[in-house]
């Protein structure tokens, strides 16, 4: 399936911790093509970070990768060395962490920490590296970039330090830019700038983003697809609006219902999920939602529901659907 | 890319009846929750699967049994001297052990040999243990005492107390500390054998006055590193929220003190602390071994260690044993305080 | 930065003014006095002594005509070695203490520091194992142990070192080991937690996910973040180990300031006594001038004020 840039087929990735197993991706499939904007979904300790992680081969030590196979660019993930990864990383793919403030060299002008990436990846000489660095500071829209080089981390607004950190993203043109819950730390109104801003240099730049979030609000202004996780498992999968308007995994449901919505009337209360996530350590047998559903079954105990399609591009795996379809129902 | 293009063929095996919605009691019985456990509880249980600290737990409590309970049903005394065992090697008998044993008398082998005066050394390293460890307890003590009172009120009041407190600790830190113990020892010498003539003071004399101007000095010197450590960490807690509610909440600072603060701060004192026994017991082997630390005849290993070393090339083990003890203390300790604070320290739970 | 220089000496010259009050006070207020342990001095010799020394005038008066002379650069002749000033005694012993000590501090850092990184790198393996064994058995092994050790071993045994001065290189080989082993210890537990910690830093995982190869991230990336805490310690470590080592000064019979010090204050050799400590807290305070100083040439994160 080479017509897409990434693509990955039933991951299956473990920490092994001290404690025991502990199981964070079961089975995740996703498939990104170029320019497009993919939504991943899901709360702490979903597995959606982990997904990303393993693409560009940063799985912290204890991880290991169990099963399925990881494409991207024309690179086989599963088999390829450090030294293949350092090539790709930064140049081919690139990553925004969550916590600008922590994520950049305190010790290291911002000019330095830019011009290292170009120097790994590019034969720029120093001029021409330099003149780079400002033409990208000036692209990530930050005023007076020669003089912003110089300085340090610790100088600039939490905002102006996520800038620098999608600037050093960008330097080499990645194909694909993964962003980690970019704007998590930051101020509301800096988010939608910093959101704005990746939009933009989207479409100039025409590469295919990955955006993980827990926050539905964001994906559903600048996401093609969206893929929710639940537990280490792609509950549900679909086009933005499949997702928004056709919810069919119960977590789905619940997600959009525990959020605040514009054109709500005056006193529609949210509902919040109740229960706490699984334990990944011990995974239960049947669906990962189980308990925390409201419309958990019998089967939904013992045994994990099988993938259902509507369309071609969305697919579930929730036993409500099987039981609608054998209750003679369309399942839409 | 349709993985399963027929999710109906899973119809055989499920009947109707699992479609029935669970109830909340079987939804429950799903979340097996893992135990969850306090911090203390959850410190204990990673203290206990450090092999390393445990054995030196263990080490650490041999050496105490060695030092405070053998010596009490131990054939000789430290101060024992038994005329003709001059120099014996370990395990070796003098000619008049060796006919009162032809005599059929039980006499108990000197399991370390003896020293030049014919004293038993085994009992002798025994109770050089013995002071070590006291010196290295009690000084932990006072240091653990002085060092978080003085920190946590720097560290509480800020501002002037906090400089003018600082600057105190700075210049403790600047004096050399065997100028304090050697003027101390010379200053405290009249009036503490003045004081040992007075009844229920006679425990003076058996320490002898170096080791209570050795106390008197950790007391005065060796608070400076925990009461900084103190103060920063303490500086760092007082602009968490729930010393703002307490204080919200009509507390006082004498309780916020004690009740807030400290507690929070309780797993790093507990570490420090245990790191501070190996440093005192370090520094009370280095006066030992310069002639300022207990009065003869009570050893010291620092002082055994000290005396062994002209007759070293004669008696190396003389000098091997203590020396070795000392390492080994030392040692267990800080393993105990590393493991500790791999335990604990909620920094470094990872 | 010059302005905080000068502010730093400023607090410095207060302090070291301070120390010297103080251990003038502690001095005197000990009973017995410098000539006491000569028993064959009558007392008008005693009297004409303390009359040459000044020490028959009010303590006030002592302690004010200590001070103005210190001021102008004189501290005074020693009481006990005859037509000795201070000064020449610090200026002879130090130099020796120097040597060594910073050989000493050198050889610590040049081992410590890599020995601490290899050691985080491979964490959990074998030679993080083996380093880390070594290291704590390092810091729990005192000098004088050490110092006999070596000397039974190398200088008696197998007579490979000499033993006795300083009048070749390798007559430093063994003081210099004495000295650099718990410094040494010390440094690499210091540089493995520190390490430890930086490696867990978010930038480094930015410095990855940019295509930094391992070698470059640890030289450039965690190296300077992680030698903060080492650059903290070698301060005052630096202070007390040029300064001499009183054990290892004995044991190797070195000529330095160390032995020099322990026997003033044993001898109540009071003006000798007053020069090396108002030297030590110098040296001392100095070192952490240059020590914040180094700092903020290290981490642009600290502000001097």
């Amino acid at each position: 399936m080479s017509e897409y840039l990434v693509n990955i087929e039933h991951e299956r990735l473990s920490f092994f911790t001290p404690a025991g197993e502990v199981k964070a991706l079961n089975d995740v499939s996703i498939h990104l093509s170029e320019g497009e904007v993919l939504g991943i979904v899901g709360e702490s300790g979903s597995g959606k970070s982990v997904t990303a992680y393993s693409l560009m081969g940063l799985t912290a030590y204890p991880g290991r990768l169990l099963g399925g196979t990881l494409d991207f660019n024309g690179h086989h993930i599963n088999d390829m060395t450090e030294k293949e990864f350092q090539k790709m990383r930064g140049n081919e793919v690139s990553i925004i962490f969550q916590d600008p403030m922590t994520s950049l060299n305190p010790v290291y002008t911002v000019g330095n920490q830019i011009r290292e990436a170009l120097k790994l990846h590019t034969n720029k000489n120093k001029a021409e590296r330099q003149a780079r660095a400002i033409e990208l500071l000036e692209l990530v829209g930050i005023n007076e970039p020669e003089k912003r080089l110089k300085q340090y981390p610790h100088e600039l607004s939490g905002g102006m330090r996520q800038r620098v950190m999608i600037a050093i993203a960008l330097a080499c043109e990645p194909r694909l830019l993964i962003a980690d819950e970019p704007t998590t730390a930051l101020d509301v109104t800096i988010q939608a700038q910093i959101l704005e801003l990746m939009m933009e240099l989207k479409d100039k730049l025409g590469m295919a983003i990955m955006m993980i979030t827990h926050d539905l609000g964001v994906v559903a202004s600048m996401c093609d697809h969206i893929a929710v996780m639940y537990a280490g498992n792609i509950v549900e999968y679909g086009t933005t609006d499949d997702i928004f308007y056709n919810p069919k995994h119960e977590y789905t449901k619940g997600l959009l219902r525990s959020i605040p919505r514009m054109d709500s009337r005056e006193h529609e209360r949210l509902i919040p999920i109740e229960g706490t996530p699984v334990d990944l350590l011990n995974p239960p047998k049947g669906c990962p939602f189980a308990s925390r559903c409201d419309s958990c079954m019998q089967i939904c105990l013992r045994e994990k529901a099988p993938v259902t399609y509507f369309g071609d591009v969305h697919y579930t795996s929730c036993w409500m659907n099987q039981k609608a379809e054998l209750e003679g129902g369309n399942g839409r | 890319m349709k993985e399963n293009p027929n999710p109906l063929s899973f119809q055989a095996r499920i009947s109707p009846e699992d479609f029935l919605p669970a109830s909340s009691e079987e939804k429950q019985s799903l979340v097996i929750m893992r135990e969850s456990v306090s911090f203390w509880k959850d410190g204990v249980r990673r203290f206990r699967k450090n092999k390393v600290a445990m054995t030196s737990l263990a080490v650490v409590i041999l050496i105490m049994f060695f030092s405070f309970v053998v010596p009490f049903f131990y054939p000789y005394t430290y101060e024992q001297q038994i005329r003709g065992s001059e120099h014996l090697a370990p395990m070796e008998y003098s000619e008049e052990e060796l006919a009162q044993k032809a005599a059929g008398e039980n006499v108990f082998p000197h399991v370390l040999g003896t020293d030049k005066l014919g004293r038993d050394y085994a009992i002798r390293v025994m109770m050089g243990s013995r002071i070590s460890l006291i010196v290295g307890l009690v000084a932990a003590v006072i240091i653990l005492v002085i060092g978080s009172a003085f920190g946590s009120i720097a560290a509480f009041f800020g501002g002037w107390v906090d400089i003018l407190m600082m600057r105190v600790v700075d210049i403790i830190y600047t004096i050399p500390d065997i100028l304090l113990i050697v003027l101390l020892s010379f200053a405290l010498k009249a009036p503490l054998e003045n004081l040992a003539m007075v009844p229920g003071f006679g425990w003076i004399q058996v320490l002898g006055r170096n080791l209570i101007s050795i106390f008197i000095v950790f007391a005065l010197l060796y608070w400076g590193g925990m009461a900084r450590m103190v103060r920063s960490q303490i500086l760092t807690l007082k602009e968490s929220e729930f010393v703002t509610a307490a204080r919200a909440l009509g507390a006082g600072n004498a309780r916020i003190i004690k009740k807030h603060l400290l507690t929070n701060c309780i797993g790093t004192l507990i570490v420090t602390t245990t790191l501070q026994i190996p440093s005192s017991i370090f520094t009370e082997s280095f006066l030992s071994f310069l002639g300022l630390g207990v009065a003869v005849p009570m050893p010291s290993l620092g002082s055994l260690a000290s005396d062994a070393i002209n007759g070293v090339n004669t008696y190396p083990y003389l000098l091997f044993i203590p020396a070795l003890l000392i390492s080994l203390i030392i040692l267990s300790f800080n393993l105990l305080g590393d493991g500790l604070r791999d335990a604990f320290d909620p920094k470094m739970k990872n | 930065m010059v302005k905080y220089i000068i502010k730093r000496l400023g607090i410095a010259v207060v302090t070291i003014w301070l120390i010297a009050t103080l251990t003038f006070c502690l001095m005197n207020m000990v009973p017995g006095g410098p000539f006491l342990s000569e028993k064959a001095v009558s007392p008008q010799a005693m009297a004409a002594l303390e009359a040459k020394y000044g020490l028959d005038k009010p303590l006030f008066q002592q302690y004010l005509t200590y001070m103005s002379d210190a001021l102008h650069g004189d501290f005074g002749d020693s009481l006990k070695q005859r037509g000795r000033t201070v000064t020449s005694i610090i200026a002879t012993k130090f130099p020796v203490s120097a040597r060594i000590g910073g050989i000493a501090v050198l050889t610590a850092f040049c081992l410590g520091v890599p020995l601490g990184c290899i050691s985080a790198m491979n964490r959990g393996k074998l030679g993080d194992s083996i380093i880390i064994v070594i290291a704590t058995c390092g810091i729990a092994v005192p000098s004088f142990v050490i110092c006999t050790v070596l000397m039974y071993t190398f200088g008696v045994k197998l007579g490979w070192l000499p033993t006795l001065g300083l009048s070749s290189w390798k007559h430093y080989i063994m003081p210099v080991t004495a000295l650099a082993f718990y410094p040494t210890a010390y440094i690499t537990r210091l540089m493995r937690s520190s390490m430890l910690d930086v490696l867990g830093q978010d930038y480094m995982r930015t410095a990855r996910a940019k295509g930094v190869n391992r070698f470059v991230s640890l030289f450039k990336h965690a190296l300077r973040n992680a030698i903060l805490p080492i650059v903290t310690y070698l301060g005052p470590l630096l202070a007390y180990t040029v300064t001499g080592s009183f054990i290892v000064e004995k044991i190797f019979t070195v000529p330095g300031l160390g032995g020099e010090f322990i026997g003033s204050i044993t001898n109540r050799d009071y003006t000798v006594i007053m020069g090396t400590t108002i030297f030590l807290a110098t040296l001392m305070i100095l070192m952490n001038v240059v020590v914040d100083v180094v700092y903020k040439l290290v981490d642009p994160r600290i502000k001097l004020k």
